[in-house]
């Protein structure tokens, strides 16, 4: 899950996941008009990357746009997120615990050196190495050998055979493993690389379709310019000469400059203009379902929340929110109501989950159960919602609060606090009093992401302390299976048992909202929100 | 005078170390950790997070972690922040950035506010100063982020007088917006002060004898009246030069401005410390300096004050 | 005989005693009532219709924070109903709704109490400690001038942003009109204490002061008789500027998330959220900024008329 916050009226969503410049693979019609110039350079906004640029250190948005941009992993997304062979020939398994890794020959760093399976093993045990404080290190948890009681310098699950060819042995059958691999954290690393990995992350060399335009292009907190890699292979073809990130503190002024012309292409839109982009941009508007999906749990320890008067309790406020007009009024559309627990861009989702009657607003249903509950015990005190009052999420929040005010007849509000890292706190800790806002931006396309970790007992992110033995069957049972399909139907059957226990409430899934100028031409944002901006013509 | 300069310059080293102490500590009272922030709405592993705190010394308690920065200050090592850039090249990057734009947003409400507050003055009741006071009212009771939104959108926009926000290098023709903008606040201020001052000033002595003298306005409105109500005005100009090395978070934020404000309020939301507090030492010491100014300027614009010491 | 013919130049020309008869007087009044500043100020104060217009309303304003129910009769907070999102004014609901479909003219009714507390107490708590600081500092000078001079570029140095966040984040719990006033007031008062530091340095130098300390006036009287109100001028004039900035500053903590929770009313939490929405629904942003300048208005009118009326030039020449 990738992080993503920008200062002052940033993205609804906080958390956020993966990356991956995703490519059209074949069959995209990327004609480009015979006016685009080969080597204009393409402007766009970010954000200043919050750790060094180390693919296993970077878990956020700022940073990860910029290195899938200089990287290239095994496999890269194409728009929909299916999995593409990029460094990799073949990932081949018969058991979904032991894979084969062939890498395709003659694709090279930046700074000459070949890309060999030693530069991925070396990347990956570099990642996963306590000592090395990688924040994305649970991405090789299931590598066999992987601990977090001691430091491993090598994982016993990772085998180089020979330059081409690796093999992974993992603790337990992990059938979406291979889908993983598009993700940054699973980058190769060269060798110049551990010489010294501080400078390195200031000045990355990598071997993706972009690089850095020399020794110094990264300006902190200003901007990061990319140029074309005229050295990479793979099937992210450029179709420009190189691409400048400008970081942006505020949405509204990367939104000002695309509507003055400073900027070719906006991957956010911000809050104040969600009624206007659409006339201010025409056709150059986007407004997309993207992986990230958004709600707020009601941890089982809070009071009134718990067996079965708990389970009345968050079916009535789960029927008590109208998310169709919240998604209307308060986000404009931008939002898309919540039918699952994962998102519908991710191949596998269904709308038709038995038991989502309960996300549909009913107001009249909604007080009875309430009613039902408070027969249990009678209703006391507010319900509060905690949220990040930095992330933008007071509109949202206080028009829940107001439904569950009107409809319920109880007192409801907000209750922000001022910065991420207080909310993240108490509820790491687990000494938060109230329901609070949760959001998940998917790390890999695939549905497993949206369910294990965060609602598994156990689990990593299962900030509600949710538990369910039937439900991590399914999960477990859904990874053991070798067919995609059967897996899907595993997960899906799993999020059954989710609609009736409701450990978070499921609001709505983000879409992608941004725009392009006039002067560029084929944006298409891939499945995680980023524009594929290899593809991207400018006349 | 050379034995003053030297005695308030000394007196800058016991309000370093406050500062310093104090902003460290707010720094450190902010409930919540940093480093789960870093995860998202990830949880990360205990273990993964013990050895994050050991790197930024954070296991430590307060006074440890202050002493650890302090040693850093005296080897002139400022730390380094999460995203690995030494803090000191962030302060020789953002700095020049926010005093150009503090000086020219400076220079806008001198010039307006005290050109307008002396009119003002002089036709103490007239249709001027009333239009004046409405103005400045105006402004004053506008927030910062509405003026800034404002200006964007007409001036930089619609009518496309301006770039909306600022580009790289932060040249001075992208500067003129946001301190038109920064200046809109502090310019009723001016204007108001500038006028009281005025008033009382040209009902003193000095000036009706000036006046009976048979001295000409042209004469006694600059040299009589503007130079000796100028002190209130001086020195609100001097605090407010600080205000603006701070307080533009706001406006740099909206305008995209690679300057101090953005940048600490952002290493603020991000709890890094080290960031944090050597930005602000740094804001003291242009402080101490501005004000030590403008407390030498005041013997130069009212001869009666002398500093002895 | 000196020549009787030379003129006594202009000059040194006197009239004669008997051209400027002097004017008898009868008796003196004993039995008057000693006449100070504040005396004096208060009968200039009634004479003025500017006093009058800004205390009424003033005066409204308060009544206002202080009995809202008088003022309207829909509770502010409830019914806020999503279907009304930004609508217009309709039977019932003059000034149309906000985003949440709340009413804007009862929010602004019930505002009123926080708006103004916030803005008093931050400028009582200014204004106390700036002319605390400020006084004695120019006054007395030498070290009592270097310790609080310093002590008030620390406050000053403190960027009030990180301060507010911080103030805000410890009392998260309990955030209310006394927190957030003192988040704003806190780290505002150098400002003023410098201003009234220039202002006291000046005046020290005075004839009259020079005098009051000839015939031996005590130290402390001189300032807080004769010094300190010769010195006000400036500092009242900031002071209702500040009221006007500290209501507007508390906009500016909503903007940016440090503010009163949503459930507070307030003109600066309105007119802070309704910034995402300046751009449909305009009358969300002006209907509490004009509240908000009605009662800056009234607040800079009587500073300036209290202004004039301490001091004795001004009135004399009236």
């Amino acid at each position: 899950m990738r992080i993503n916050r920008i200062g002052l009226t940033a993205v609804a969503l906080v958390a956020a996941g993966a990356l991956t410049l995703t490519g059209c693979s074949g069959g995209g019609t990327t004609d480009s008009k015979p006016s685009a110039n080969a080597s204009a350079i393409i402007t766009t906004n970010g954000s200043e990357p919050q750790n060094p640029l180390i693919p296993t250190n970077t878990n956020e948005v700022g940073g990860g746009k910029i290195l899938d941009a200089i990287f290239a992993g095994l496999v890269y997304y194409d728009a929909d997120g299916k999995p593409v062979n990029d460094m990799a020939e073949s990932i081949d398994t018969d058991d979904s615990q032991t894979f084969t890794i062939k890498l395709k020959e003659g694709n090279t760093f930046t700074n000459g050196e070949d890309v060999t399976a030693q530069n991925f093993v070396d990347a990956w045990n570099y990642g996963a190495a306590l000592d090395n404080k990688q924040l994305s290190s649970y991405f090789f948890e299931d590598i066999e050998g992987f601990s977090y009681d001691e430091n491993v310098a090598t994982l016993s699950g990772l085998k180089v055979v020979d330059d081409t060819t690796f093999t992974v042995t993992l603790k337990q059958p992990t059938a979406d493993f291979p889908l993983r691999l598009g993700y940054s954290a699973f980058y190769p690393l060269p060798k110049a690389a551990f010489e010294d990995i501080d400078a390195f992350g200031q000045n990355p060399i990598g071997n993706g379709p972009y690089k850095l335009d020399g020794e110094g292009a990264w300006k902190h907190d200003e901007s990061i310019a990319l140029v074309k890699n005229d050295d990479y292979k793979g099937g992210r073809e450029v179709k420009n000469g190189g691409l400048t990130i400008t970081f942006y503190a505020q949405q509204d002024a990367a939104y000002s400059d695309l509507i003055a012309g400073n900027l070719d292409i906006l991957d956010a839109i911000p809050d104040s203009a969600f009624g206007s982009y659409e006339s201010d941009l025409g056709d150059r508007a986007v407004n997309q379902a993207a992986a990230i999906f958004q709600s707020f749990a009601i941890p089982e320890r809070l009071e009134h929340f718990s067996g079965e008067e708990g389970k009345l309790r968050r079916q009535a406020i789960s029927m008590a929110i109208n998310r169709d007009e919240i998604t209307k009024v308060i986000f404009q559309d931008t939002r898309t109501p919540a039918k699952d627990f994962t998102s519908p861009v991710i191949d596998g989702f269904s709308e038709d989950i038995k038991g989502n009657e309960v996300l549909t607003f009913d107001a009249k249903k909604a007080k009875e159960l309430w009613d039902q509950a408070d027969a249990i015990s009678p209703w006391t005190g507010t319900f509060q919602i905690a949220y990040n009052a930095d992330g933008g999420h007071q509109g949202w929040v206080d028009a829940v609060s107001n439904q569950l005010k009107n409809t319920l007849k109880i007192d409801a509000s907000g209750a922000p606090s001022p910065t991420f890292a207080e909310v993240r706190t108490a509820i790491t800790d687990r000494t938060i009093k109230t329901a609070f806002r949760t959001g998940w931006q998917a790390d890999y396309p695939g549905l497993f992401n949206f369910l294990g970790p965060l609602y598994a007992t156990n689990a990593g992110s299962n900030d509600g302390d949710y538990s369910n033995p039937e439900f991590d069957a399914l999960l477990k049972k859904g990874q053991g299976e070798t067919s995609e399909e059967a897996a899907n139907k595993d997960f899906q059957d799993a999020q059954a048992i989710l609609m009736e226990d409701l450990p978070v409430i499921p609001l709505w899934y983000a879409n992608v909202n941004g725009g392009y100028g006039e002067d560029v031409d084929n944006v298409k944002f891939g499945w995680n929100s980023v524009p594929l901006y290899y593809d991207v013509t400018k006349g | 005078m050379a034995r003053y300069i030297l005695f308030r310059l000394l007196q800058a080293i016991p309000v370093l170390l406050g500062t310093t102490f104090l902003i460290y500590f707010m720094v450190f009272a902010m409930p919540g950790d940093p480093l789960l922030a870093l995860f998202g709405d990830k949880t990360p592993n205990p273990a993964l997070l013990e050895q994050l705190r050991e790197q930024y010394h954070l296991n430590e308690p307060f006074f440890v972690q202050y002493l650890y920065y302090l040693g850093g200050i005296f080897r002139f090592d400022f730390g380094v922040s999460y995203s690995g850039q030494p803090v000191t090249e962030i302060l020789a990057q953002t700095f020049p950035v926010t005093i150009r734009l503090a000086i020219l947003a400076l220079l806008f409400e001198m010039i307006a506010g005290i050109l307008i507050g002396l009119v003002s003055g002089i036709r103490k009741g007239g249709i001027f100063d009333a239009s004046a006071l409405v103005v400045s009212l105006i402004l004053i009771s506008l927030p910062i982020f509405v003026t800034a939104f404002l200006g964007q959108y007409f001036l930089g926009i619609a009518l496309g007088w301006f770039r909306p926000t600022v580009g790289a290098g932060a040249p001075i023709q992208d500067l003129i917006l946001p301190a038109l903008v920064l200046a809109s606040i502090s310019f009723a201020q001016i204007v108001r002060l500038t006028r009281s001052s005025v008033i009382e000033t040209k009902n003193l002595d000095f000036v009706r004898t000036a006046y009976s003298k048979g001295l000409s306005s042209k004469r006694i409105v600059p040299v009589h009246i503007l130079r000796n109500s100028l002190i209130p005005v001086v020195t609100y100009l001097g605090t407010d030069f600080g205000v603006l090395l701070v307080g533009a978070t706001v406006t740099e934020g909206i305008f995209n401005v690679p300057g101090v404000g953005r940048t600490l309020y952002q290493a603020i939301l991000k709890g890094e410390g080290p960031t944090v507090v050597s930005f602000v030492t740094v804001m003291v010491l242009i402080y101490l300096v501005v004000n030590l100014l403008v407390d030498l300027l005041y013997a130069v614009l009212d001869p009666r004050i002398r500093y002895a010491k | 005989m000196p020549n009787s013919t030379q003129k006594p130049s202009p000059g040194h020309f006197v009239a004669p005693l008997e051209e400027t008869p002097l004017v008898a007087i009868d008796s003196v009044k004993t039995d008057g009532k000693p006449s100070n500043l504040w005396i004096d100020a208060w009968r200039d104060l009634r004479g003025r219709p500017m006093f009058w217009i800004s205390s009424v309303i003033i005066l409204l304003v308060v009544v206002v924070a202080l009995f809202p129910g008088l003022f309207t009769q829909t509770a502010p907070n409830d019914n806020c109903e999503l279907s009304n999102s930004n609508a217009g004014p309709s039977e019932g609901h003059i000034l149309g709704f906000t985003r949440q479909g709340c009413d804007v003219f009862a929010r602004i009714i019930y505002g009123t109490s926080t708006s103004l507390s916030v803005g008093i107490i931050v400028t009582v708590l200014v204004f106390t400690l700036g002319i605390l600081f400020g006084a004695f500092a120019g006054f007395y000078g030498g070290w009592i001038d270097a310790v609080l001079s310093r002590a008030g570029d620390i406050f000053f140095s403190i960027p009030y942003i990180l301060a507010a966040v911080v103030i805000m984040s410890v009392f998260s719990s309990n955030r209310n009109v006394w927190v957030i006033s003192l988040a704003i007031g806190i780290f505002a008062w150098p400002a003023t204490a410098r201003v009234l530091r220039s202002e006291i340095l000046r005046v020290k130098n005075a004839d009259y002061v020079t005098a009051a300390t000839a015939i031996g006036v005590k130290r402390f009287n001189i300032l807080w008789k004769h010094v300190l109100p010769n010195s006000i001028a400036p500092v009242i004039v900031i002071t209702t500027i500040s009221l006007a900035s500290a209501i507007v500053a508390e906009a500016t903590l909503s903007f940016l998330g440090v503010g009163l929770p949503s459930s507070v009313m307030s003109w600066g939490n309105d007119i802070g959220q309704a910034q995402t929405t300046l751009r449909q629904a305009p009358q969300v942003l002006i209907y509490p900024s004009l509240a908000l300048s009605l009662t800056v208005l009234a607040f800079i009118m009587l500073g300036e008329t209290v202004r004039d009326a301490l001091d004795p030039k001004a009135r004399a020449l009236r």
